[in-house]
């Protein structure tokens, strides 16, 4: 049993360059440059060499392979999924406060 | 084995016509993909609306599914029958497409493997020039607050999809210790490297993602790094203001509470939230304050006090007066 595993946490002090991206979530530079123009990454830095990408720039790249693979959504419904799933996340995480202060109501 | 009915499986009639497979298996692939779907069983169902469309899209495999005959029930006990598959286009182990994902054994006992690595091993076979990244596997991972405020670690056995030397695909339980530091935070994801499917070549196996859940917890709620707990307080604590005793994730601290708080008032205890090595989180305190109920004539007339010697009227911003 192996118990060494390399284990990286993904997190908001997460950055990797474009080459390191591409290696990692093993995509082709120009994809990435698609995703750039459709909106759906926004990395920090101003030009190809300074890019900076964060762990959710690394998620969406990888719901937006599936998205594609699996439900053959093209670009621009595939930028309109992520946002509505964000926004439904941040929904849920209102709505789940929301009902522990209910709970709690009718606790007293 | 399982008899699956994979018309149940995609909610369709056994006559429905191919535009309405394939209508049914799009409406049902959105509905339930797991990126989309955050119920527990939506991965599940995914594959099973793959694994039904996977076979009724096909009007060669639809015809060999239909001879099998519409008297079996799904979950009913399932052997083929011998040389069910003859007459038809597709005999051999090498039929399925290429695709990511494992189907039942049902299925596999009437098509074959689908398997993204049966044909590059056909073709390739043992060759060690031949190099193919095996597949990234994503796995959720339920932990308690209380793991990510301390670091912790965790068992998971996850099903990894295996070839063995001869190129067959099967999959094998893997049982993983990891060490999870602390302050991961729900929706953050962990890669192994090296921990996902198995593939062709050196140092070819593909990642694991490990993705954080929080499992409930009665008290507190977290909002990235900030535990969210709502306290419940006294009239009399909001009005004159009191120390109180707050629980945190790393136990009891005292907390002061200025007099003239109002139910909704947010607090900040720095730092008690989910800190990791580098980026640290506070646990937010919202007050609630609760009325008590008068429990007797004593009570009742203490409330009948207030209401004589006070004057408030929390509406009068509404424009009344009583």
């Amino acid at each position: 049993m192996k118990t060494d595993i390399q284990c990286t946490v993904f997190d908001e002090t997460s950055a990797y360059c474009l080459k390191d991206l591409c290696r990692l979530c093993r995509v082709h530079a120009q994809f990435i440059h698609d995703l750039i123009d459709e909106g759906i990454l926004s990395p920090q830095g101003n030009n190809p060499k300074s890019w900076r990408f964060g762990a959710v720039e690394i998620k969406r790249i990888q719901i937006s392979i599936r998205l594609q693979e699996d439900l053959q959504v093209n670009l621009p419904g595939t930028a309109l999924a992520l946002d509505l799933l964000e926004e439904i996340e941040e929904l849920r995480s209102s709505k789940s406060l929301l009902e522990q202060l209910h709970a709690l109501e009718k606790r007293v | 084995m399982e008899f699956k009915d994979y018309y149940a499986t995609l909610g369709i009639e056994r006559n429905a016509t191919q535009d309405e497979v394939k209508r049914a298996y799009r409406k049902l692939a959105r509905k339930f993909h797991p990126d989309i779907n955050k119920s527990p069983n939506a991965e599940q169902r995914f594959k099973e609306i793959g694994e039904a469309y996977e076979v009724l899209q096909d009007i060669e495999k639809r015809a060999a599914y239909d001879k099998i005959g519409s008297n079996w029930q799904a979950g009913q006990d399932f052997k083929p029958p011998p040389n069910w598959d003859k007459g038809f286009e597709f005999q051999g182990r090498e039929y399925t497409q290429a695709g990511a994902s494992q189907f039942s054994d049902f299925f596999e006992s009437l098509f074959g493997t689908r398997s993204p690595f049966t044909r590059a091993q056909t073709f390739h076979g043992q060759d060690p020039s031949f190099y193919r990244k095996g597949q990234d596997l994503h796995a959720k991972i339920v932990i308690s607050l209380e793991d990510s405020f301390r670091g912790s670690k965790q068992t998971v056995t996850l099903q990894r999809p295996t070839v063995d030397a001869n190129g067959h695909v099967f999959t094998s339980p893997h049982t993983l210790h990891i060490t999870i530091p602390k302050g991961v935070t729900e929706g953050q994801r962990i890669r192994l490297e090296g921990q996902g499917g198995a593939g062709i070549g050196k140092d070819s196996n593909g990642d694991l993602y490990l993705e954080i859940v929080f499992a409930s917890h009665p008290h507190f709620s977290a909002d990235n790094r900030n535990i969210m707990l709502t306290l419940p307080i006294t009239p009399w604590e909001a009005a004159l203001g009191a120390t109180i005793q707050v629980p945190t994730l790393g136990g009891t601290v005292e907390l002061k509470i200025p007099p003239n708080s109002q139910t909704g008032k947010k607090m900040r205890l720095k730092g008690r939230g989910l800190s990791s090595s580098t980026v640290s989180g506070d646990q937010y305190v919202t007050l609630a304050i609760m009325t008590p109920h008068p429990a007797n004539k004593s009570d009742r007339e203490l409330y009948r006090k207030m209401a004589e010697t006070m004057s408030f009227n929390p509406r009068r911003h509404l424009g009344v007066t009583s």
